[in-house]
């Protein structure tokens, strides 16, 4: 009996200290969903130019991209953001924690954006741009209307991964000072002596992947109607 | 004036010289099959005919127009705009359909009316309508291509060719992709059309259709086009000691 109720009154304190730092961790996550927001938006349009640029035919546009991707995959995106938040102030370009964080985010996120729609494209077949072109399209139409339109079911799973990953990279910003979720997890375990907020981190950042898989799966759907499923 | 004429056509990939001078000229309303062993450059020949391959040399004319020809001994086409629009005189069926999975079958007839010609909408969908009722396919309109059989395919995709008016009509091979059972209903197609007197060029296995249907014949072997005459003596009595070697292995 005295266990039960000592048990119950470790659970009442637990639910209520977390009651109690909630808020703060909600802020930092707060800062967490807006990079991401930002980097996926901006990110996501930014590799398709430089997937089209590393297709393209035009020799330097196709060097600059290879070289893009080559430096913002080759390097770690830890090192990208130390450069982006402590090296640019040194050419006058200083920039504060959360636009450092969505700038190298942003450039490091295209590099890998553009790669997995440059294997979308490049799995279509052939046929499809002969069709294409004898029926009249232009270059840029063939592209448009019916090269890009059936990558998407294909690229759909690999670009949740990156989404996925993009949620847990956030993270990374911590090291430049930004109060993001995690940070402020780790300044509540610091302050009170007590992992817990560790833990409610955890599920926070689960329930945002868990929200994310659920729209992409949807999203899947909606783009793979016209494949038909063998029963 | 013919629809269609070739003047000195080579083709080479690298060092594969794949079509090595063919001469070649078609009417108005004229059915022309193409026959030969595989390699003989058939494909290739049809494909110089609307820009999917680039002719090394020779001349290419198109319902009197140049499509390309040859200037200082290279081969010259006309600017992109006029070369497109002369090749959207022609049409083309290709052996593996490519119509477009993610469209449906009246969007894959009606995509380039409206967005290559500017076609209203209203207007196009109600000419791929009847093109799809003339080819068998008004109940499935509104089905992807991947819920269609092989020969269900192949008739969209000749329904989209037609929508665009093509003055000549290359059919690469139509049915070779298809299970037997499933070629009698895209040559019956293609046969409506040759009553309608479409001009058309088919590069085809089936020897027996090409009888019926193509008012002559051209055997290729090697880059050449070794043989030519209605299909009837071209058939039943061929000359050319390659061509009945061609036939005699077909026949077995």
């Amino acid at each position: 009996m005295n266990f039960l109720s000592s048990s119950w009154a470790y659970i009442v304190e637990w639910f209520s200290y977390s009651e109690r730092i909630l808020p703060s961790l909600l802020n930092g996550g707060k800062i967490t969903l807006m990079v991401f927001v930002l980097t996926l938006v901006m990110s996501l349009p930014l590799g398709l130019v430089i997937s089209l640029m590393r297709i393209s035919k035009i020799a330097p546009l196709k060097w600059f991209a290879s070289a893009y991707i080559w430096i913002l995959r080759g390097t770690p995106l830890l090192l990208q953001l130390y450069f982006v938040y402590f090296g640019l102030p040194n050419i006058g370009i200083t920039l504060d924690g959360i636009t450092s964080a969505v700038t190298a985010f942003v450039l490091n996120y295209a590099a890998y954006f553009a790669e997995i729609y440059r294997a979308g494209i490049e799995s279509i077949d052939r046929g499809q741009y002969e069709a294409g072109k004898v029926l009249g399209f232009s270059q840029s139409q063939i592209m448009r209307r019916i090269i890009i339109p059936q990558t998407l079911s294909r690229i759909i799973p690999p670009i949740t991964n990156e989404t996925i990953t993009l949620v847990k990279d956030t993270a990374l910003i911590t090291a430049i000072s930004v109060s993001e979720l995690l940070r402020a997890a780790k300044g509540a375990v610091n302050r009170d002596m007590n992992t817990t907020a560790f833990l409610l981190a955890a599920l926070l950042y689960l329930f945002f992947t868990l929200l994310l898989t659920i729209l992409f799966k949807f999203t899947e759907k909606r783009f793979s109607r016209h494949i038909r499923r063998e029963s | 004036m013919p629809i269609l004429e070739i003047r000195g056509l080579k083709k080479s990939f690298g060092t594969a010289h794949i079509l090595k001078g063919i001469d070649f000229v078609t009417e108005r309303g004229q059915v022309t099959a193409i026959l030969g062993p595989s390699g003989s450059g058939k494909s290739t020949f049809i494909r110089c005919l609307n820009r999917l391959e680039k002719l090394t040399e020779g001349a290419v004319y198109i319902d009197g127009e140049t499509l390309c020809d040859m200037q200082d001994g290279k081969v010259v086409y006309a600017p992109e705009k006029e070369a497109k629009r002369i090749c959207g005189k022609t049409g083309m069926v290709f052996q593996n359909f490519n119509l477009f999975p993610h469209m449906t079958v009246l969007d894959n007839v009606t995509a380039a009316p409206i967005y290559v010609q500017k076609i209203a909408t209203a207007e196009a969908e109600k000419t791929a309508r009847e093109l799809l009722a003339r080819v068998g396919l008004s109940d499935k309109e509104n089905f992807y291509p991947s819920a269609l059989s092989g020969g269900q395919q192949q008739r969209v995709a000749i329904a989209r060719a037609l929508a665009l008016r093509p003055e000549i009509l290359f059919f690469d091979e139509p049915t070779s992709a298809l299970d037997p059972e499933l070629t009698g209903e895209v040559l019956r197609v293609i046969r409506d059309l040759a009553a309608e007197h479409m001009t058309m060029m088919i590069v085809t296995h089936e020897i027996e259709f090409a009888l019926g249907v193509a008012d002559r014949i051209i055997f290729m072997d090697d880059g050449y086009i070794v043989e030519e005459g209605t299909a009837d003596a071209l058939i039943n009595h061929p000359q050319n000691e390659r061509t009945r070697a061609f036939l005699n292995r077909i026949h077995r």
